[in-house]
């Protein structure tokens, strides 16, 4: 298929100027000398086509370049090298808002982001009662767009970019606002846009939004393209230029890197690891924390990955073992080990202790191991929080409790969205076999 | 920005889609800027329709306001200089502002331009257009504001029972091309600078202050030229200022009075010479004008790489 998009060894420059002269009186006074400058480059060397009709998502951490591409693209930044080729009108939908004049009315602003977008006035008023309709602002149209909500703003942006029969569309992130009826609005729209065969390229914070619509993902890493392909594939290697970061961090703050599921940043690493009691301000009912008289102490936390080789991930259906450390100061019989699993929305996805599982421990005395094994652990991408518990059985007594810090991750290389990693099978039972069955 | 809407293309895929291939690159030629601007020309109609409408939005009297600005200096002028002062130019408010036309434009239109690219910076971070259409736009604008203010000149003729000199009438135009060409090179320039060096708005006032008081139009040229050649200098040198050119022209056509009356001593008011003159001069400004329409645009198309980051 021919492409709709190319895009040329794109690099991008940014100066960053340590003091800024922006008045002329700054700029004469230190004329001549050099201003103290450092050259940052959003991409580099960026080289990719989109075909046409396809939809690829841009993948990223923060500050890696994937609006400033997206900008490049649409033609508000012009690269410092390299080229873009775009075949067909585009529209772009960057940050909130098209690009509306405040004083002007709706109906002015859909006027003249269409004349924007390259439209004849009377096109535009064709399209007119559709856009409005779209974003559902019949009876604001004609105030000013200062008194519009933000909501209503995305809503007209995007009515509008959707509406003037664009080739190819640009958007940035901007589905993260607006009611969850227009966010699926808006994906109604983007998917009819595909079905169209109209060409799309987005950039989302969501991976599951891009396995969900993208044909392909772009994963950018510091302005340099790592990884093109199919989103699951797309997705993993987006992870692992995330987890690459943090260590990278943690490293440079000169942080032991010991526990090998631990992904959180460095900063608020450091108050719970070594022998510090966990203070966290994220820990589970703080009472609990205060009450715990650290008679039994979680020593040290180990995720074993055993299917993972090298790999600091899980995919699906992996084994995972859980090894607790603990040190007791002296023998205690009344005691339970608990854990819970919980994901990145703070739902709790499994939770067991001791009890349910050897019908309780013995005792426990001086240093030893303890370890949660799971066979599989049946569960889509995501961070998933380990928070281990030991106190007593009726819960009055806490002696030590970790309620984060302890992470593993799954990365899913499949296209399955949702939660749950089920296994499922399809078969098809046509008619025809069906009359010989019957 | 680089972006080139190139008329033969790939056919797409979808029937009745427009198949403009989009290509952004560092830079572009002069050329492909003023093509551009073009094949945007109904964008840069809506933002000269948004420029004025934004501009007496909210307000009663609304477009009559461009017209009283005139009208008030024509008031305040002709009792400072015709009553208080007493300069004897006959019909002075017409001649005024057969001149302040052409220097409302111009002085006008830069005010505006230099701050329409830091202004609209809600467009410029969002959306992709040609951006030299939003200077360009102040320009459109105030043209529009110049016909309107052309309306209280003529007004002001009827009035003062002035009889005009057709033969000289059709200076107007040359001129006013001469002065939309040199009006929209420092926009452009102006426009651009201003995104990297915020106080080019105020150093602007200043020197359009400066140059209003240079420009023969509240005196009359006959005045510096005479002087000039009192102390044996060429009273050419006085034409340096290119708006002396345009705002003469103005003059010529409009005003026409070459000489003070004898009842206030007498006096050159405009050069006695043939239309030929003036033309002369206006083509003359108009070469330069062009050579610096030139460099504006070249200087935009480096500047606007970083207008996005800079706003």
């Amino acid at each position: 298929m021919a492409a709709n998009i190319v895009i040329s060894q794109v690099s991008k420059r940014f100066r960053v100027n340590h003091q800024r002269h922006s008045d002329l009186k700054g700029r004469i006074i230190n004329i001549g000398r050099k201003q103290p400058r450092e050259d940052f480059w959003a991409l580099q060397e960026m080289s990719f086509e989109v075909a046409d009709g396809e939809t690829v998502g841009l993948l990223g951490h923060n500050g890696s370049g994937k609006s400033t591409l997206l900008k490049c693209v649409a033609g508000i930044m012009q690269p410092t090298t390299g080229y873009i080729k775009t075949v067909g009108r585009m529209a772009s939908l960057l940050e909130l808002g098209a690009g509306f004049h405040p004083e002007l009315t709706g109906r002015e602003n859909v006027f003249m982001n269409g004349q924007i977008l390259g439209l004849k006035n009377r096109d535009i008023e064709k399209r007119f009662d559709e856009i409005v309709e779209f974003a559902e602002l019949e009876q604001f149209i004609d105030q000013q767009v200062k008194h519009y909500s933000s909501g209503m703003y995305v809503r007209l942006g995007f009515a509008v970019a959707t509406n003037v029969d664009p080739d190819v569309l640009l958007i940035d992130e901007v589905l993260a606002v607006g009611d969850e009826a227009f966010q699926r609005k808006c994906l109604n729209r983007i998917r009819q846009f595909q079905r169209e065969g109209r060409t799309m390229m987005f950039v989302s914070h969501s991976p599951e939004l891009v396995r969900q619509i993208c044909d392909r993902a772009v994963v950018l890493d510091h302005g340099e393209m790592i990884d093109i392909g199919p989103p699951g594939e797309a997705i993993r290697s987006f992870r692992e230029s995330l987890m690459r970061g943090t260590k990278a961090r943690q490293l440079a703050t000169g942080d032991e890197v010991d526990d090998q599921s631990d992904q959180r940043p460095a900063t608020d690493r450091a108050s719970t690891t070594g022998e510090v009691p966990v203070v966290d301000p994220d820990a589970a009912p703080p009472p609990a924390i205060d009450l715990a008289n650290f008679e039994v102490r979680i020593t040290r936390v180990r995720m074993d990955y055993p299917l993972a080789d090298e790999r600091d991930y899980l995919v699906p259906g992996d084994p995972l073992r859980i090894k607790v450390g603990y040190h007791a100061v002296r023998k205690i019989d009344d005691v339970v080990f608990s854990l819970n699993i919980i994901n990145g929305d703070g739902l709790l996805v499994y939770g067991i202790n001791t009890d349910h599982l050897l019908g309780g421990l013995a005792y426990v005395e001086g240093d030893g191991t303890l370890e949660f094994s799971f066979d599989r652990i049946p569960l889509l991408d995501g961070i998933y929080t380990v928070s281990i518990g030991i106190h007593s059985h009726d819960v009055a007594t806490i002696y030590d409790h970790h309620s984060a810090g302890h992470t593993f991750q799954v990365t899913n290389p499949g296209v399955a969205a949702g939660l749950v990693a089920l296994d499922a099978s399809v078969t098809i039972d046509h008619a025809a076999d069906r009359q010989v069955a019957g | 920005m680089a972006t080139t809407t190139d008329a033969e293309t790939s056919p797409s895929r979808r029937q009745g889609a427009s198949a403009a291939t989009t290509v952004v690159k560092p830079r572009r030629s002069v050329l492909e800027h003023i093509r551009l601007v073009i094949s945007y020309r109904e964008l840069l109609l809506g933002m000269v329709r948004k420029e004025l409408k934004v501009k007496y939005k909210n307000s009663a009297l609304g477009f009559l306001w461009s017209m009283l600005n005139p009208a008030m200096y024509l008031v305040v002028f002709y009792v400072v200089f015709q009553v208080v002062l007493a300069n004897g130019i006959p019909y002075f408010p017409i001649f005024l502002l057969s001149g302040l036309l052409a220097w409302n434009l111009f002085s006008v239109t830069l005010g505006a331009a230099t701050g329409s690219i830091v202004g609209n910076s809600s467009l410029v971070n969002k959306v992709y257009f040609p951006r030299e259409i939003l200077p360009m736009a102040a320009v459109g604008a105030n043209l529009v504001h110049f016909f309107l203010q052309g309306i209280v000149l003529v007004l002001g003729m009827i009035v003062f029972r002035f009889d005009v000199d057709f033969a000289y009438l059709w200076l107007a135009v040359p001129a006013l091309l001469v002065l939309l060409l040199l009006t929209s090179a420092f926009a452009i320039f102006l426009s651009c600078v201003n995104v990297y060096a915020r106080d080019t708005q105020h150093l602007l006032e200043l020197a359009l202050l400066a140059w209003f008081w240079m420009t023969p139009i509240v005196y009359p040229f006959g005045f510096v030229a005479g002087s000039l050649s009192n102390q044996g200098i060429s009273s050419t040198l006085a034409l340096i200022n290119p708006m002396t050119s345009i705002v003469l022209a103005f003059q010529r056509a409009f005003y026409g009075i070459l000489f003070l009356p004898d009842s206030v001593g007498g006096g050159q008011i405009l050069p006695d010479e043939s239309s030929l003159w003036y033309f002369r001069n206006l083509a003359i400004v108009g070469a330069c004008s062009l050579v610096l329409f030139v460099l504006a645009v070249r200087l935009f198309d480096r500047l606007e790489a970083n207008f996005a980051e800079e706003l």
